[in-house]
C-alpha cells in the first residue's frame, strides 16, 4: 500500500509538470486553433537559459525569473514573426511550421550551448519524507505548489481582469472583438508570451527532478505526456489540462510501478491514451462541444 | 456636418473588384440606410470602410482619413459595426459580451451603463450569465446592438440587421433602432434588404447595383421611386 501511495505521489509530482506544459499548449490552441508542436522545445530553449545563468553563478530562482523573462518575449516574438504571416494558412501548413519550429529551436539550443548534457542545479533542496512509509520528495511538493500557483494566477488573469477578458473574447471571435477595438494581433502575442514563461518554469523545475542532465532530447518524452494531458482534459480547457496533467502522470507511474513489460516503454501510456480520447471523446474530458443557436 | 464621407470607395476579395468607386456620406444624427440585391457589395462596403478588407479611396470619418488603418483603430475612432450574423462572442456570458462592447472605455461608468441595457433590452438582463451563443437570434441581435453601443460610439454600421429574424422581431427591432437614434443622437448606415422598413427609420437612402451606386436620394424619394419599389418593396 504504502509503495502504491508512493508511486502514486511521484505520478502526481510528474503530472504537474504536464499539467504546466499543457496549460500553455491550451493558452495557445484556444486563441489561435494552433498545436503547437515545437512547445516542448520553447522550454528546451529556455530551460537552457536557465543552466546558462545559474553556471554564472546567478541563484536558481533569479535565473528561472530572467529565463521567463527572456521567454516571455521570445514567445511573443514567435507569434509575431513565425506565426502572423501563416496565420490564416490551412492545419496542414501550421502544424508543418510548428514542427518546423521543434528542429529548429531544437538544433539552435544546441549550436549556441553546446551539445553535451549539463547539469542544471535545483532550485530547492532535494529532501524525501517518509510520513507513514509513503515516500513525498520535495519535486512533488515544490512541482504540485507551482501548478497550484500557475492555476490561480492564469484564473485572475484570464477571469478577473480587462484584459483577461480581452483574451477571451479574442479566442471566441476575433472578427468581432477587433470591432470592438481589442488589437487581436497584441492578445495572441500575450498568449504565446505565456505559454513560453509557463514552459520555461517547467522545464526548469521538472528537469532536474526527473532526469540525470539536461541534454537536447530533456524535453520530448516530456511533450508527448503533455499532449496526452491537453487531448485528455481537451484542448480548450485550462482546467482539463490540469486534470488530464495530473492524469497522464498517475497513469505514467503506476504502469512503470506494475506493469513490468512496459517498464522501457513507458511512452505506450500517453499514445495509448491519445487513441482512447480520440475515439471515445476526441473533445476531451472538459472539452467544449458548442452550444450556438443561429 | 458630415460625419463620414466616402469618395472613389474601391474593394474587393483577392483578385475579384467588388466595389469600383462608391460615394456616399452619412451627417451627423443621420440614418442612412444603403438597399441593395445579393451581392450587389454591400457587406462588402461596411468591411472596407471598417479596414477588414483593404480599400482603395478615400473614407474620411471625423476629418480623419481612415484607410490603411487596423480595424480594431477604426473602432477606437468611435464607429462601431454590428457585423452580418450578429458577431456574438458565443463563449462569453452576455454580461461579459457587454464588458467586451467597453474595452476602450476608461471611465468609470461601465457597469451603469450595462444596467442601462439590461434596461432597455430586459430579455438580455433576465439571461445576463448565460452563455451568449446560447441565446435566439433576435436575442443575439439585442445584443450586438447593445455590445457596439457599450464602446459609445458617434457612427454604428449595421449590416443586415434582419437577417433570420421573425417579422415581429424584426419590426420592433427597428422600432428600437429608429428610438436610439432620436434619444441618443447615434448616427447609422444600415445596409438591409427589408427595405421598407428600413427607409422608415432613415432621412437618406443609397441603391447599391453590382458595386455601384445607381440611386440616391431622401428616404422618401426612394420609398415613392418606381425602379425602387418593384426591387427592393415588392409592390
Amino acid at each position: 500500500m504504502s509503495l502504491f501511495l508512493t508511486q502514486l505521489m511521484n505520478g502526481i509530482g510528474n503530472g504537474a509538470v504536464y499539467a504546466s506544459l499543457a496549460l500553455a499548449l491550451v493558452l495557445i490552441f484556444r486563441s489561435t486553433g494552433i498545436l503547437n508542436f515545437a512547445q516542448g522545445e520553447m522550454a528546451l530553449y529556455s530551460t537552457y537559459l536557465v543552466w546558462f545563468f545559474t553556471a554564472r553563478n546567478f541563484p536558481v530562482w533569479i535565473a528561472i525569473l530572467i529565463a521567463m523573462a527572456i521567454s516571455f518575449v521570445g514567445g511573443a516574438l514567435i507569434e509575431r514573426v513565425v506565426i502572423r504571416p501563416v496565420e490564416r494558412a490551412s492545419p496542414l501548413v501550421l502544424v508543418i511550421v510548428t514542427i518546423g519550429m521543434f528542429l529548429a529551436l531544437n538544433s539552435i539550443t544546441q549550436v549556441q550551448f553546446g551539445a553535451d548534457a549539463k547539469q542544471l542545479p535545483r532550485a530547492y533542496p532535494g529532501k524525501t519524507w517518509l510520513p507513514g512509509n509513503v515516500q513525498i520528495s520535495a519535486d512533488t511538493l515544490v512541482l504540485v505548489g507551482v501548478l497550484v500557483a500557475e492555476c490561480v494566477l492564469l484564473y485572475l488573469l484570464l477571469q478577473r481582469t480587462r484584459l483577461g477578458l480581452a483574451v477571451r473574447s479574442v479566442a471566441s471571435n476575433p472578427e468581432s472583438s477587433q470591432l470592438l477595438g481589442i488589437p487581436v494581433g497584441t492578445m495572441l502575442m500575450l498568449g504565446w508570451a505565456l505559454a513560453a514563461a509557463l514552459g520555461a518554469l517547467a522545464g526548469a523545475l521538472a528537469i532536474p527532478a526527473s532526469q540525470p542532465a539536461l541534454s537536447g532530447a530533456s524535453m520530448q518524452s516530456i511533450l508527448v505526456f503533455s499532449f496526452a494531458a491537453a487531448a485528455l482534459g481537451g484542448f480548450d480547457s485550462t482546467l482539463g489540462a490540469v486534470v488530464g496533467g495530473l492524469i497522464v502522470g498517475v497513469a505514467e507511474s503506476l504502469t512503470t510501478q506494475y506493469i513490468h513489460p512496459l517498464h522501457d516503454i513507458v511512452l505506450v501510456v500517453p499514445f495509448g491514451l491519445i487513441l482512447l480520447v480520440l475515439l471515445v471523446r476526441p473533445s476531451g474530458l472538459f472539452g467544449t462541444r458548442r452550444v450556438e443557436r443561429v | 456636418m458630415t460625419l463620414l464621407g466616402v469618395t472613389g470607395l474601391r474593394a474587393g476579395y483577392g483578385a475579384v473588384r467588388v466595389l469600383t468607386g462608391l460615394d456616399f456620406s452619412v451627417d451627423e444624427g443621420e440614418v442612412v440606410v444603403i438597399l441593395g440585391a445579393n451581392g450587389a457589395g454591400k457587406t462588402t462596403t461596411l468591411r472596407a470602410v471598417c479596414g477588414m478588407i483593404d480599400a482603395e479611396g478615400e473614407v474620411v470619418f471625423e476629418g480623419r482619413d481612415l484607410v490603411g488603418r487596423r480595424t480594431d483603430q477604426i473602432a477606437q475612432a468611435g464607429i462601431g459595426h454590428v457585423p452580418q450574423g450578429r458577431g456574438t462572442i458565443v463563449d462569453l456570458t452576455v454580461d461579459d459580451n457587454l464588458r467586451v462592447g467597453a474595452y476602450r472605455r476608461r471611465d468609470h461608468d461601465i457597469t451603469a451603463d450595462i444596467e442601462h441595457w439590461y434596461e432597455v433590452f430586459p430579455r438580455l438582463g433576465e439571461r445576463r450569465s448565460q452563455q451568449a451563443g446560447s441565446m435566439s437570434g433576435g436575442e443575439q441581435q439585442m445584443l450586438a446592438i447593445a455590445r457596439a453601443m457599450m464602446a459609445r460610439p458617434k457612427l454604428v454600421l449595421l449590416d443586415e440587421p434582419s437577417l433570420g429574424l421573425a417579422p415581429l422581431i424584426t419590426q420592433e427591432l427597428f422600432r428600437r433602432l429608429g428610438d436610439l437614434n432620436r434619444e441618443r443622437g447615434v448616427s447609422m448606415l444600415i445596409v438591409e434588404q427589408n427595405a421598407g422598413l428600413a427607409l422608415g427609420i432613415a432621412r437618406r437612402g443609397y441603391v447599391l447595383e453590382t458595386g455601384r451606386i445607381a440611386v440616391s436620394g431622401s428616404a422618401e424619394d426612394l420609398a415613392n421611386n418606381d425602379d425602387v419599389r418593384r426591387a427592393y418593396l415588392g409592390i
